[in-house]
């Protein structure tokens, strides 16, 4: 692959911002980011489901898989000290019925989302992109404040919908965009064809 | 100091230093492995990744904060010598020292009933924090502290092979484990193999696997050829760091065995993300004790790896 394109954005994304990124490129982004993880998706679907209104806005902006080390200052501010992403695919059976009810315009998250979240994103003008997996520190450096957290108490600091202010947030790799090109598919079958040369050569017997 | 004079709560301090360091700071073989790797990569988006992971090490070890917010499932590894002076306190340290480490922010709390759905908040439990204990002859506690992401977890496979095709599914299978998961385990990954009579031996040996250093090969020549192998194998997979393609899929492979039984051919998998957090200690009956691993360390103008 020829070297990443780089994009430095800032919410809320429009749907031309979206638009114009295409899987393999790489993305900064700065204001605001909302963590949802398992248990965060099925209470916003509940809640939206039922006519009502989440805490938050979510058109335009980014949505985190994450479920972040948050430590309580002495004013009662709260400091984030890891933040890096959670396993996408276990949001992969909601997450396009959350794009399409919240209007949020990128995922992020880590491992990559499968096909009906691709459909969503292509008719939602979404896009999906990866954090490092792992890189908590260097997350949680681009967090310059938490301006809210919502179903603490309910759902636990892993779980909770944090709403960050982040600086230059990134790298994000985008994986899956707005035309549903999902660069993970591409890249899993070359490292399938892969597999069976390898296995060749540890002397397996071929597959049938 | 006398040999009375080590207590529980000298060993509470020494495994809470133990887990504080394994939270927040690679081991040094791990580091020199990505650094490696950094400095070999050629495909810009595996490049990419490999540079914000050495980031996000430096980061959190000059700020002394998590290298990644899951901080995973606790696990002690105890070689217990048979005439070290404290014994059962030494699993109440164990337990108190993971619970003041989350406390204060250095382990996320993750420990959660499965029943009940309720988180205990401080990373005990039922059987949590995980400890095994092997007695063995001495006066010395050797202690092994790991804490494992739940994404790396996910790829464990036991295979439960015929005898007669065991070294073959055994191969099979690690490359169809790495490959089946993909980016999920966070590779650049290490992969604990292990062969036994039963399915629980198999997959406590395999983690426990993962415990020996990067490049630290299997003293049969045998099993170490097999080692490389695998780990070449893994490589030329182009799966690379997060699944972005390039070299390095796999940071090494590490096996270990049990005997087995005639009928049985059991094969433990298990992987540890690049983030592979584990720290290894003695502790000597009179309260002395030395860090046996070493690791990326602050030193007031960086970090680095202490001599």
């Amino acid at each position: 692959m020829s070297s990443a394109r780089e994009f430095h954005l800032r919410t809320p994304l429009r749907d031309e911002d979206v638009e114009a990124l295409r899987i393999g490129d790489v993305v900064y982004l700065s204001g605001t980011v909302v963590t949802a993880r398992d248990e965060a998706h099925e209470l916003a679907l509940e809640v939206l489901r039922s006519g009502g209104t989440l805490p938050v806005d979510l058109r335009g902006l980014a949505v985190y898989h994450c479920g972040p080390v948050a430590v309580k200052q002495a004013d009662g501010s709260w400091r984030i000290i890891a933040a890096g992403p959670t396993t996408s695919m276990r949001m992969d059976t909601v997450e396009p019925e959350f794009i399409e009810r919240t209007g949020a315009k990128l995922i992020i998250g880590k491992g990559g989302m499968g096909k009906a979240t691709a459909e969503a994103m292509k008719k939602r003008k979404a896009a999906y992109a990866v954090f490092t997996g792992g890189a908590g520190a260097l997350a949680a450096q681009a967090i310059k404040r938490v301006k809210d957290v919502y179903w603490l108490d309910k759902l636990g600091m892993a779980e909770a919908m944090w709403v960050f202010e982040v600086e230059e947030f990134g790298p994000l790799t985008i994986t899956i965009d707005s035309t549903g090109a999902n660069l993970y598919e591409q890249y899993m079958s070359e490292v399938a064809r892969r597999a069976k040369e390898v296995k060749r050569e540890l002397g397996l017997p071929a597959e049938e | 100091m006398s040999l009375l004079a080590l207590t529980e709560s000298d060993l509470t301090g020494i495994f809470y230093e133990m887990v504080k360091t394994a939270a927040t700071s690679i081991p040094e073989d791990v580091y020199r492995a990505l650094k490696d790797g950094y400095e070999r990569e050629t495909n810009p988006l595996a490049k990419k990744q490999l540079e914000a992971i050495l980031k996000d090490i430096e980061l959190a070890c000059s700020g002394k904060v998590p290298i990644c917010q899951d901080t995973g499932t606790p696990y002690f590894f105890f070689e217990m010598g048979e005439n070290f002076p404290i014994r059962l306190g030494a699993i109440n340290a164990a337990r108190e020292a993971v619970r003041r480490a989350t406390k204060d922010g250095y382990l996320r709390p993750n420990a959660v009933d499965p029943f009940y759905k309720k988180n205990s908040g401080d990373n005990t439990g039922r059987y949590i924090p995980w400890i095994h204990v092997d007695l063995v002859e001495g006066n010395d506690l050797k202690v092994w502290f790991m804490t494992k992401g739940g994404g790396s977890e996910a790829p464990v496979t036991l295979i439960m092979s015929e005898p007669i095709l065991g070294f073959e599914k055994l191969k099979s299978g690690v490359v169809d484990t790495i490959v089946k998961y993909g980016p999920l385990p966070c590779p650049p990954v290490i992969v604990g193999v292990a062969i036994a009579a039963g399915g629980d031996m198999a997959l406590t040996l395999a983690k426990k696997a993962l415990l020996r250093p990067i490049g630290e090969r299997n003293p049969d020549p045998n099993i170490a050829k097999l080692e490389v192998e695998l780990l070449n194998a893994l490589n030329k997979l182009g799966l690379g760091p997060h699944g972005f393609g390039g070299g390095l899929t796999a940071l090494d492979v590490k096996i270990d065995y049990a005997y087995r039984h005639p009928a049985t051919f059991a094969i433990g998998i298990v992987t540890s993300c690049w983030a592979t957090r584990r720290v290894s200690a003695v502790i000597h009956a009179d309260g002395s004790w030395e860090m046996t691993s070493r690791h990326l360390r602050y030193t007031g103008s960086g970090c680095t790896i202490l001599r």
